[in-house]
């Protein structure tokens, strides 16, 4: 393909602000366009968990660039307005508020919203946590909330419970795994993940899902708790449901383009001629692990981004990344690199989990498949370089 | 060009060190960037302005002073 004159880009975050960035590092001087349902100028979620949600940052820190840089990518961000269509055979983008934007390459980047509980939406005191406006909605009614109730033993549900901890709010985190991330990690890393919650005071409510949400008999439209599928419940009066994410296709429904737990590409992150997917969104054909991939996560956004931008330029080359990512909770800094599962063989390969400073090597039939770094960041990345290989 | 680092920010991606390496390292103790050359030479810019792209955590700031 040649180089397109004009280019799209649906969602205006972490990866679509990175495909324009990257076109523009790259020599790209056509037309550039970012298409966002949000209102606020591109910012990072992974504070909003963290240091957002803590009262540490003000909002705007996590806005990812200032307002000259935006000024200097000479690209046209369109906010407040989301996709609504796409016209494949005419690569046309029409929005709800009636625009209709021609390209001649458009990158889907809407990423993806979060999964809610049924009965959730009729009710006050329930809240989800993907947007800047979802952080500080939350943050509002915490400052205020006796028990906070989260609902999800994941990596969200893990650092938010964390973070309300952190703000001397009674917290509860149920969930159907035996530890926070044991399906991510394994017992080990699990196990002391779920060691620190309890010294931190963190209720562990763990191995039995919830079933749904509870309201008082007056039916005063106010969440009371959620109950356990074993029956039992448990009483809050505030709750976050953090029980994973939807990518946001809705919009590509009638394309015509191929869907399924996200949009499905090609190695080359190409959902059609002229059409390509990054970060949260992508489901791509990942050549090295010969299966289709989504990774949530920062990191695959700004990389995934760097290839479509790569490719739309013409280079061809399939997206083959060793996943990524981190979190924070209390004074635990995680990073995982490659592909954790919870049956790997497990061994320390630096530091001592006792002190709680250590990396771990994840192995399958012997063969290495990730990297655990726990208060160990830049040795993980040294221990992911020997074990896992990669240019990255 | 001028680079600047926000220490708060970094979350130890590490994405920095693996771009331009003659640049940027971590801390031993807890991954927190370290600044090797705040004015980088002319053939280090394109791998710092990458850097400074990728960095997960918008860490990293650059000026052209
Ligand atoms: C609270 C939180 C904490 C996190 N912490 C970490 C962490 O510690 N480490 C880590 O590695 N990752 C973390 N992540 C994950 C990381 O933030 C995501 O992987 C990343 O934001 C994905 O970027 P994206 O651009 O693909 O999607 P998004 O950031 O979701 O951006 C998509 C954008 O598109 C918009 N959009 C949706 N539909 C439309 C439409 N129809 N038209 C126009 N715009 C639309 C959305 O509103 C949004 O602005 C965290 C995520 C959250 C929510
Ligand atoms: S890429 Fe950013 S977050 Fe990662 S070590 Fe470098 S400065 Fe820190």
């Amino acid at each position: 393909m040649s180089t397109p004159a004009r280019v799209l880009v649906a969602g205006a975050s972490a990866a679509g602000l990175a495909t324009a960035e990257a076109l523009r590092r790259k020599g790209y001087t056509g037309a550039l366009t970012l298409l966002g349902d949000e209102e606020h100028v591109p910012y990072d979620r992974p504070p909003l968990s963290k240091q957002v949600l803590a009262g540490a940052w003000q909002p705007e820190r996590s806005h990812l660039r200032t307002r000259e840089v935006l000024d200097a990518l000479d690209a046209e961000f369109l906010l407040g307005d989301a996709a609504a269509s796409l016209d494949v055979a005419n690569r046309t983008v029409h929005t709800e508020s009636g625009r209709a934007l021609a390209a001649d390459a458009i990158v889907l980047a809407t990423g993806v919203r979060p999964r809610t509980l049924p009965g959730q939406e009729g009710l006050t005191g329930v809240h989800v946590l993907r947007s800047l406006d979802d952080a500080l909605a939350l943050r509002a009614e915490l400052l205020a909330a006796r028990r906070l109730l989260v609902v999800g033993d994941g990596v969200l549900g893990a650092e938010i419970a964390a973070t309300a901890r952190g703000l001397g709010v009674e917290v509860v985190l149920a969930g159907p795994q035996a530890a926070p991330l044991a399906a991510q990690l394994g017992p080990l890393a699990s196990g002391l993940l779920a060691e620190l919650h309890n010294e931190n005071g963190v209720k562990l409510r763990l191995g039995a899902g919830v079933d749904g949400l509870t309201t008082d008999a007056a039916n005063s439209g106010r969440v009371t708790g959620a109950r356990l599928c074993t029956g039992e419940v448990l009483e809050a009066d505030l709750v976050v449901v953090a029980l994973g994410a939807i990518p946001c296709t809705d919009w590509l429904e009638d394309s015509g383009l191929v869907l399924g737990n996200g949009v499905v590409c090609d190695s080359r992150c190409r959902a059609a001629d002229g059409i390509y997917a990054a970060g949260d969104v992508a489901r791509w054909h990942h050549e090295h692990l010969g299966s289709l991939l989504r990774l949530e996560n920062r990191t695959n956004a700004t990389e995934q981004a760097l290839a479509v931008a790569a490719n739309l330029l013409g280079a061809d080359q399939p997206y083959t990344p060793i996943p990524y990512f981190w979190t924070d909770q209390f004074d635990a800094k995680l990073q995982i690199h490659g592909v954790l599962t919870a049956d790997a063989e497990v061994s320390v390969v630096e530091g001592d989990p006792a002190a709680r400073r250590f990396v771990a090597r994840y192995a399958r039939h012997g063969k290495a498949v990730g990297v655990l770094g726990w208060n160990m960041p830049k040795q993980a990345r040294l221990h992911r370089r020997q074990h896992l290989g990669g240019s990255r | 060009m001028k680079i600047t680092v926000d220490e708060d920010k970094c979350c130890g991606a590490g994405s920095c060190v693996l771009a331009a390496p003659e640049v940027f390292d971590q801390r031993d103790e807890d991954g927190v960037v370290v600044l090797l050359e705040a004015e980088p030479a002319q053939h280090l810019r394109a791998a710092v302005r990458e850097a400074a792209d990728v960095c997960p955590a918008a860490a990293i700031a650059l000026s052209e002073a």
